[in-house]
């Protein structure tokens, strides 16, 4: 029938609205569904093809959920020993000053195991980008407690919910880190609202452009849900953390260009 | 020079890349000659101090997976942090060079030499089957050559390397013959070299990945089949020692590094008392040499080790002689040195007058 459109009428390219950017693989992604970090690679490498930085950069892939980062994003990585990847940063960037380089970690490999390493590299103020999935719990392991984990909440091994007195106080790494000289652009986002995926892309891009100029470390935390570990439907998840993660966790800018601009 | 010096001076002839270090007695000095020495300036090698010897062995992790020449020197308790990386490293399969100067321990011990890493070093150490090649200078000369000799196996190998040495031979004084300055690669000489390196994907090749994770058993377990094979190449292949005095002996001292040297002077008061010594005297510790060994067991009365340990190398030593002659082993602990005197005393008490 000449009226009926045929495939090809439809893809033409003023017809696309949206394409998948070629940074990501077409691997099936292992993330649970309504999770944040599928969101985040996919901003993260749209923010590197736009700036066509493709040849030029290398991800380190930490150990935890996102271990398999390096299945999703078409860049050159190196996936680091537990909570080691801005060990492995630091090594990139000083023998390849040039290159675009960041960390992909998570709340377990940034904010417990790998403390002294993100400490010391914001510190020293490495020229890398750190993007920090914050979900309040370990989630590849089975949902244990972490060092996000807020106070009350149940985990796997706080199954009464976080007591500080036995369990110690959740830790707002992104604010410590904003405190050391070396930081030079720090910001907290979240991926659970179109809205906010536009904002935290605009955030992403903006720390790999400031990393183009090295100026120091560009920290971008990313609020997350997890669902399974959290126990909860994805909407129920993400309904949650904005009524109990971001009061604790606030959502915006903490330090730009260098200087606080927020109360920590 | 120092042997601790000249390894320092070696490395950056050898056209390292990158040092990432912890200071920790007795080899601050490696980083120290390094800094004071301005390789950045002098062939634009990176000098790094990090936070821990656990960021500094993942820093070479960093390094390596861009085809970088990185190393890291450190001493017995950092090494035994360490090993988580180095784990990583092999798995990964990853070049990179690791010097320990040895002290005594457990714990924190002693900072006087020692040599009871042998077996955190040549058996593994970390989790998983992997090997180290693991290399035991005993002169300042050594400490100078072995460095780019151990970066051209790291890299033919894909594997790490150690240089085992100790306090004595870092902080003894020798004359050294001092190479030419080799070039640092430039980033298309890696690309071109070591396709295997991270340095940013381009449209001709895949992404690369350094990874050492496959969930898949299968894959996993042909990867460690992989790695195995390797490591068999590499003992056909890379296995190195000296002998002195063997082909007339009746008696062999088996040591390394400061032993051997002190070994040395035993076997010649040993000599002037009429007792045939010889000494063998493995430089590659991993690849062990186990044909020589045997070859040598089976032509002597007896074989003492010396090791500044409780027996240690004596262990591999034992598993390739001939088990119809004795095999003893002989050590000091602590920080203690033996003396060539005591050494002597051993063999005419456990091979002669017994």
């Amino acid at each position: 029938m000449s009226d009926t459109i045929t495939k090809e009428q439809i893809f033409k390219p003023e017809n696309i609205v949206y394409k998948k950017t070629d940074l990501m693989t077409d691997n099936v992604l292992s993330y649970c569904p309504g999770c944040g970090h599928g969101t985040t690679h996919r901003i993260l490498m749209e923010v590197i093809d736009e700036m066509g930085l493709q040849s030029e950069t290398i991800g380190i892939a930490p150990v935890g959920c996102s271990v398999l980062a390096y299945d999703f994003m078409n860049v050159d990585m190196q996936q680091a020993a537990h909570g080691r990847a801005p060990a492995l940063a630091t090594a990139i960037k000083r023998l390849l000053p040039n290159k675009t380089v960041f960390s992909y970690q998570g709340d377990g490999d940034l904010a417990a195991i790998g403390t002294a390493e993100t400490i010391h590299a914001c510190n020293r103020g490495e020229n890398f980008t750190t993007i920090f999935i914050n979900n309040g719990i370990y989630g590849m392991t089975g949902g244990q407690m972490a060092p996000t984990t807020l106070e009350g909440m149940k985990s796997s091994t706080s199954p009464y919910g976080r007591e500080w007195h036995a369990m110690g106080h959740p830790l707002k790494m992104t604010e410590l880190v904003a405190r050391l000289p070396g930081t030079y652009y720090v910001t907290r986002q979240a991926v659970h609202t179109p809205a906010a995926v536009r904002k935290a892309k605009k955030a992403i891009r903006k720390a790999i452009e400031l990393q183009q100029q090295k100026v120091g470390m560009t920290f971008v935390e990313v609020v997350s849900n997890c669902n399974s570990g959290w126990k909860m439907t994805p909407v129920n998840a993400n309904k949650w953390m904005v009524e109990n993660m971001f009061p604790f966790y606030p959502l915006g800018d903490i330090k730009v260009d260098g200087k606080l601009v927020k109360e920590v | 020079m120092k042997g601790n010096e000249a390894f320092a001076e070696a490395v950056i002839r050898a056209g390292a890349d990158g040092y990432f270090g912890y200071p920790i007695t007795p080899q601050s000095e490696v980083m120290e000659y390094l800094m004071a020495e301005k390789p950045h300036e002098r062939t634009g090698m990176v000098v790094l101090q990090a936070e821990s010897e656990v960021a500094s062995i993942n820093m070479l992790y960093g390094g390596a997976a861009c085809g970088k020449k990185v190393l890291t020197s450190s001493s017995s308790p950092g090494i035994s942090l360490m090993q988580e990386g180095i784990s990583y490293l092999a798995g990964s399969e990853l070049p990179c060079l690791i010097m320990d100067a040895m002290r005594g321990g457990p714990g924190l011990g002693t900072i006087q030499p020692g040599q009871a890493d042998y077996f955190q070093l040549t058996k593994g150490g970390g989790h998983g089957d992997y090997n180290l090649i693991v290399i035991a200078p005993s002169s300042v000369q050594e400490m100078y050559d072995y460095v780019e000799i151990s970066f051209d196996l790291a890299f033919k190998y894909r594997n790490p390397v150690v240089v085992l040495t100790d306090g004595a031979i870092g902080q003894m004084m020798e004359k050294v013959y001092i190479g030419d300055q080799k070039p640092r690669l430039t980033e298309e000489e890696i690309r071109e070299k070591y396709p295997w390196a991270t340095l940013g994907k381009t449209p001709d090749r895949e992404r690369n990945i350094i990874t050492s994770l496959d969930l898949d058993p299968y894959r996993q377990e042909r990867h460690n089949l992989h790695l195995q094979k390797k490591f068999k190449e590499i003992e056909e292949n890379e296995v190195r020692y000296e002998e002195l005095n063997c082909e007339d002996a009746d008696f062999i001292i088996v040591a390394y590094g400061t032993s051997a040297r002190i070994s040395q002077k035993a076997m010649d008061i040993g000599r002037e008392k009429g007792l045939k010594i010889g000494i063998f005297r493995p430089i590659t510790l991993w690849p062990f040499p186990k044909k020589e060994i045997r070859a040598l067991s089976e032509k002597v009365k007896g074989i003492l080790t010396v090791e500044m340990s409780a027996g240690q190398m004596v262990e591999d030593v034992r598993l390739h002689a001939s088990e119809k002659i004795p095999v003893e082993h002989y050590g000091r602990m602590g920080g203690v040195i033996p003396t060539p005197n005591e050494i002597v005393e051993v063999i005419e008490n456990l091979f002669v007058k017994g």
